[in-house]
């Protein structure tokens, strides 16, 4: 074999292993039969309409949704005052609380989600899609002082200087130059955050109380085989959002970076 | 020249980073319509010095006041200050015109009057008809452009320019200082230029601000500067100097007598010695300049002394001598223009030198 083939088996043995299950995902989404196995016996969009009509699963496509948007607006929102403060000002015990901050990026979200619900519980509050929230802006907002931070630190102070230096107040430099500078950062870390979120199964399933969210409506129904057709159907339609979003986040980041001349440094495609 | 009213005024200005001592004691004056530079190595203060004039920077004690009102309490946005920084802090998401319009969107101008004011700035500093570009697509040079058009169409009483050239090559600096001098007599507006550049700022000032460690160690025009500098730093940092040691024999009135090494018991003019007493031990500094190698059939018109070449560098226009002075122990360097058909001295040549006692600073 020639230098570098080893590699290219690798290469390929990684990709069909990362990818081919997800392939399989809209094979029987589209197959004409109850059973999940091969051969395939027949087109058929069916269990796409039988998703659509399906009462419980819409619920909690609805509550995930809710979920989701509240939760990234607030974690990039939290992210952008955290972001903005590590890399304009000196505090003291900075790197200590930045590190507390970012602690939950590495922390087993079972610990945070039964620490959550022991709290929760023993303050008296209601599970609600609002405690669901709660979690998720828990784990979300380092994910988006991550992004945002590096969108803030190559922002030029001396733009912000000159913008007040030419009569303007801090509030008007904020929305006329930071604002549009960092917008990019702002997309990337919404959309982040809005997918962490969404497909977010363990705090969900914890602190959802008697609503469901999507990946625990998905959970709950595996167990009945004649529901896993629609699973895949809906699997198939999830699969497409998040290539869609990607794409839309890709092409923010490019036309920022386009419209403030600098250079590519990486991003997902 | 007429003295000028004061623009800006320095008193006793301190400034303290923790327990770092950045300005220690500023006290000047600059002059209306002037253009002035602050120059100085990195860390001098100088960049600091500019800053508390625009406001980017509080001072711990003293005053700065700008046209007779002192500015403590009184925010950047709000000062009659515009800056030029040295990484120009053009906004990228705007255009040209955009840029440069930027500080009148709080006047609210008529469309077609902020257009017309825009046009003519742009025109002033030679980008007539670059409204409609993209910032970001813009050269180094031309960055500096919107940046000065930007910072001047508010008409300001004072323009601070950081560093506005050290990002541009040596040509366009070359181009860019001619232009400024220009732009600063058209406008009458007064410039202060902070630099490391000492040839930038002979080249550019009316008057140079020479600072080291958070004090300004002369401050003069840039004849004075280079002719009758006051210390030896400020003589080391301004071009090249060279140095030897002498010894004080009397001073009656203000006539010094010296014994000088290599150049023997002469006298020296009080003002020849400016600068305080360091207690270093007097020197004799003198431009590579002001000595003149003498070749055949040439006379000094003042005084003559015998030396020995060491060294010769060769510049197309200039040679460079380092040369020694009989009775000194170390070199100095004597720069001479290349004359056609004559020949450059070769290493090792004796040779005679002419020099002037009236060319010569004291130090002490």
């Amino acid at each position: 074999m020639m230098k570098g083939g080893w590699f290219k088996v690798y290469a390929i043995g990684y990709l069909l292993f990362l990818y081919a299950p997800i392939i399989i995902l809209p094979m029987f989404a589209f197959n004409d039969a109850t059973v999940i196995a091969f051969p395939l016996s027949g087109f058929s969009t069916r269990w796409f309409s039988a998703m659509l009509e399906e009462p419980t699963l819409r619920i909690a496509v609805k509550n995930s949704l809710f979920i989701a948007v509240t939760s990234s607006v607030l974690a990039t929102t939290l992210g952008i005052f955290a972001a903005r403060a590590s890399t304009r000002y000196r505090f003291p015990m900075k790197t200590g609380l930045m590190g507390l901050i970012m602690l939950p990026l590495v922390l087993p979200e079972i610990i945070v989600a039964v620490s959550l619900l022991v709290v929760l519980l023993g303050l008296g509050v209601n599970l609600s899609l609002w405690t669901v929230i709660l979690g998720h802006v828990l784990i979300c907002t380092p994910f988006t002082i991550a992004i945002l931070s590096s969108a803030f630190q190559s922002l030029d102070q001396s733009l912000e200087e000159a913008a007040y230096d030419l009569g303007e107040s801090a509030a008007s430099t904020f929305r006329l130059i930071i604002l549009p500078l960092v917008m990019p950062g702002i997309i990337s870390s919404l959309l982040i955050s809005f997918t962490i979120s969404l497909d977010e199964f363990i705090i969900a399933f914890f602190l959802a109380g008697t609503e469901p969210t999507l990946p625990v409506y998905i959970f709950s129904q595996f167990r009945f085989p004649a529901a896993v057709p629609v699973i895949m159907a809906l699997g198939t339609v999830l699969v497409c959002l998040s290539i869609l979003l990607l794409t839309i986040a890709e092409y923010f980041r490019r036309r920022g970076i386009a419209k403030s001349g600098g250079k590519d440094t990486g991003g997902f495609l | 020249m007429t003295e000028k009213p004061t623009m800006i005024a320095f008193q006793d200005v301190h400034k303290y980073y923790g327990d770092y001592h950045a300005l220690r004691g500023i006290t000047a004056t600059i002059r209306a319509g002037e253009f002035f530079s602050l120059l100085g190595p990195s860390g001098c203060g100088k960049t600091t010095l500019l800053r508390t004039i625009a406001g980017f920077e509080g001072i711990s004690s003293g005053a700065v006041m700008i046209d007779e009102r002192n500015m403590a309490g009184v925010p950047a946005n709000q000062r009659p200050t515009n800056m030029v920084f040295q990484s120009y802090a053009i906004f990228p998401h705007l255009t040209v015109g955009e840029n440069v319009g930027f500080g009148l969107r709080k006047a609210r101008l008529p469309k077609a009057e902020l257009a017309a004011k825009v046009a003519e700035a742009l025109e002033m500093v030679g980008l007539g008809g670059y409204g409609d570009r993209a910032a970001h697509a813009l050269s180094g040079g031309q960055r500096q452009r919107v940046a000065l058009a930007r910072a001047l169409i508010l008409k300001p009483k004072v323009l601070l320019l950081d560093e506005p050239l050290s990002a541009l090559d040596k040509k366009m600096r070359e181009q860019m200082q001619v232009e400024l001098i220009r732009l600063q007599r058209q406008v009458g507006i007064t410039f202060i230029l902070v630099t490391h550049d000492q040839e930038e700022a002979l080249v550019m000032s009316d008057r140079i601000a020479v600072m080291f460690e958070g004090e300004i160690a002369q401050l003069a025009d840039p004849e004075t500067l280079y002719r009758r500098p006051n210390s030896r730093k400020v003589a080391d940092f301004i071009g090249t100097m060279n140095f030897l040691p002498a010894k004080i024999l009397s001073e009656v009135g203000d006539k010094i007598e010296i014994e000088a090494q290599g150049f023997g018991q002469l006298t020296l003019e009080a003002e020849q010695a400016p600068g305080a007493v360091s207690g270093d031990g007097a020197v004799v500094g003198f431009r590579p300049e002001t000595l003149t190698i003498l070749f055949e059939g040439q006379t000094a018109t003042d005084r003559e002394s015998m030396a020995v070449i060491e060294e010769v560098v060769y510049y197309g226009d200039m040679t460079y001598y380092d040369v020694k002075l009989d009775g000194t122990e170390r070199p100095i360097r004597i720069s001479m223009r290349n004359v056609f058909g004559r020949p450059v001295l070769e290493i090792g040549d004796r040779t005679r030198v002419a020099w002037s006692p009236g060319a010569l600073v004291m130090f002490r």
